[in-house]
């Protein structure tokens, strides 16, 4: 998340505050926390000109690659199924369903890197829809057991494992 | 009703009792967000896209594994008063943002409410466990067995890469938020605060103050948890936010015991001020409730103040909120008048007590 005053360094300041009985949060780096005396006088006044959405759509503006791409082809990519468009979810923030996630995963890529630590999920699986997931993580398993024999001459059990795979692999369709 | 009645009724368990550290940790909350398979996500449903989501998940509770997890009760926001609704939100039970877009919205609640599942916010479903004291680790258990409950009945939305989905990309993969809430007046007062939140938000944890405006936090509350969802398993997540917190506690002990070996009169002073106050004022606003209250329960902590319950920092930060306080008065109030009456609670709520001061 960006700071919300130099859009610049990384917000690690947070602060939540209560305006007409609204509480808001403002999200600041280190420098800009620490020089923040009149600029946190600005939200005292009146409504609350932050929001979430508008900052997380700051950062997907930026994420455009630098006038190399022609923004009208890309903003008009869009959900096949709820018919979000990229540009929506820049404005919003907000997906539109589930599979706004395959539809935009070319944009998505830069975007998770810089919000999360990583692009790959590597936590829980449900037990029904993760029936794949948990299958090919056995299956990575396996092949790296498998490498692991054979670079230790153990054969025999290298030919188990094997079997194991491709019974795996067959149950899997692949 | 006597406040003695209202406060077995009207408080959450969480509210009530003690856990591990709970001298500094007043909460530990893990909130997971889950979505249903092929349907929108709230912000794009129709009427009927929100009834579907609603039927679904109303099975999914009826569900056997899940009444082995206790009782629950199905609360439409609809159905809830204005003032309700607000309680709600002030016990932390349901988001504001439910509180606001409630058309679709529900809430199940487990009687004890330590598991309340919010459904139709953000995401179809966040589920959410608090408990007293600090106890991530359980409260993160329990929240996946509410979760393993529910999936006997729904298909979630579920990525090979990016994990569970969720509306916001900032809570795709675990879609876990672990936070802990703590009190930390040793540090405030001994002027280490600001560099050791800035320290914990280098290593991907964000840091809240609670209540307050600006960089200062009323009552010394923060609420430190995780930003980062994915790519770190749940284990990952609360393991690294439970080690920053263990410092963070340490580091308190160590500010609380130089305060007293350093300042022990000033240090008295202020707490027992604050305790007559609170045990006489006529008005209190509640930027001056939490304050006054910091310092009497760092005066319960510290021993200064015998025969005061622990937990009426986390009962009466609550109870003195707006909305509590016209609930409990039965009226609306106006905010003149409810400064009046919160004075009246809180001298009501210190009587119930064997108070001594030293
Ligand atoms: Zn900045
Ligand atoms: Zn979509």
């Amino acid at each position: 998340m960006l700071c919300q005053k130099c859009h610049e360094r990384q917000a690690n300041v947070h602060v939540n505050q209560i305006i007409n009985g609204k509480l808001s949060a403002l999200h600041l780096c280190e420098q800009c926390a620490k020089e923040s005396g009149d600029f946190l006088t600005q939200f005292t006044g009146g409504q609350n000109p932050f929001d979430f959405h508008q900052l997380l759509s700051g950062l997907l503006n930026m994420e455009s690659p630098t006038g190399v791409s022609s923004p009208s082809v890309s903003t008009q990519v869009q959900c096949q199924n709820c018919g979000m468009t990229y540009a929506q979810f820049s404005k919003v923030g907000r997906f539109g369903c589930p599979e706004c996630y395959d539809n935009f995963e070319q944009r998505l890529e830069p975007l998770l890197r810089r919000i999360q630590s990583n692009t790959m999920h590597t936590g829980k699986v449900p037990n029904k829809s993760g029936e794949r997931v948990k299958m090919r993580k056995t299956l990575e398993t396996l092949r790296r057991e498998l490498q692991q024999a054979i670079a230790a001459e153990q054969f025999e059990q290298a030919a188990q494992l094997r079997d194991k795979i491709r019974a795996l692999e067959s149950q899997m369709g692949e | 009703m006597s406040l003695g009645d209202f406060l077995q009724r009207a408080t959450s368990r969480w509210m009530k009792e003690g856990g591990p550290e709970d001298d500094i940790i007043l909460t530990s909350r893990i909130r997971v967000a889950r979505n249903l398979q092929g349907m929108p996500f709230p912000i794009l449903q129709t009427d009927s896209h929100a009834h579907q989501v609603l039927e679904s998940i109303h099975t999914a509770v009826q569900h056997p594994s899940m009444q082995k997890l206790g009782n629950f009760e199905w609360i439409n926001c609809k159905d809830l008063s204005a003032i309700d609704r607000q309680v709600f939100v002030e016990k932390h039970l349901i988001s504001p943002d439910l509180a606001e877009s409630y058309k679709h919205g529900a809430v199940v609640l487990r009687e004890d409410e330590v598991i309340s599942i919010m459904i139709n916010e953000e995401d179809h479903l966040r589920i959410q466990v608090i408990m007293p004291g600090f106890r991530l680790q359980d409260a993160w258990q329990l929240a996946s067995s509410v979760d393993d409950a529910l999936e006997q009945n729904v298909m979630y939305a579920f990525h090979d890469r990016f994990g569970y989905l969720t509306a916001c990309p900032t809570n795709v993969g675990t879609g876990i938020r672990a936070s802990v809430m703590m009190h930390l007046p040793g540090l405030v007062l001994s002027g280490n605060i600001q560099r050791l939140l800035n320290a914990v938000s280098h290593v991907g944890l964000a840091v809240r103050g609670i209540y307050g405006e600006g960089t200062e936090s009323y009552g010394n509350l923060f609420q430190v948890s995780n930003q980062i969802t994915l790519g770190e398993t749940e284990e990952e997540i609360i393991g690294n936010l439970s080690s920053v917190v263990q410092q963070l506690i340490d580091h308190e002990r160590a500010a609380r015991k130089m305060l007293l070996q350093q300042n022990r009169e000033a240090l008295e002073d202020r707490i027992c001020r604050s305790f007559g106050i609170l045990a006489y004022a006529r008005r209190m606003d509640s930027k001056e409730t939490l304050e006054r209250l910091s310092d009497v329960r760092l005066g319960i902590d510290l021993g200064i103040l015998k025969g005061v319950s622990a937990g009426i920092l986390k009962e009466l930060m609550v109870m003195t909120q707006p909305a509590f306080l016209q609930k409990y008065f039965h009226e609306d109030l106006s905010p003149g008048e409810r400064d009046v009456r919160r004075a009246a609670l809180i001298r009501e709520r210190l009587r119930l007590d064997d108070s001594e001061v030293r």
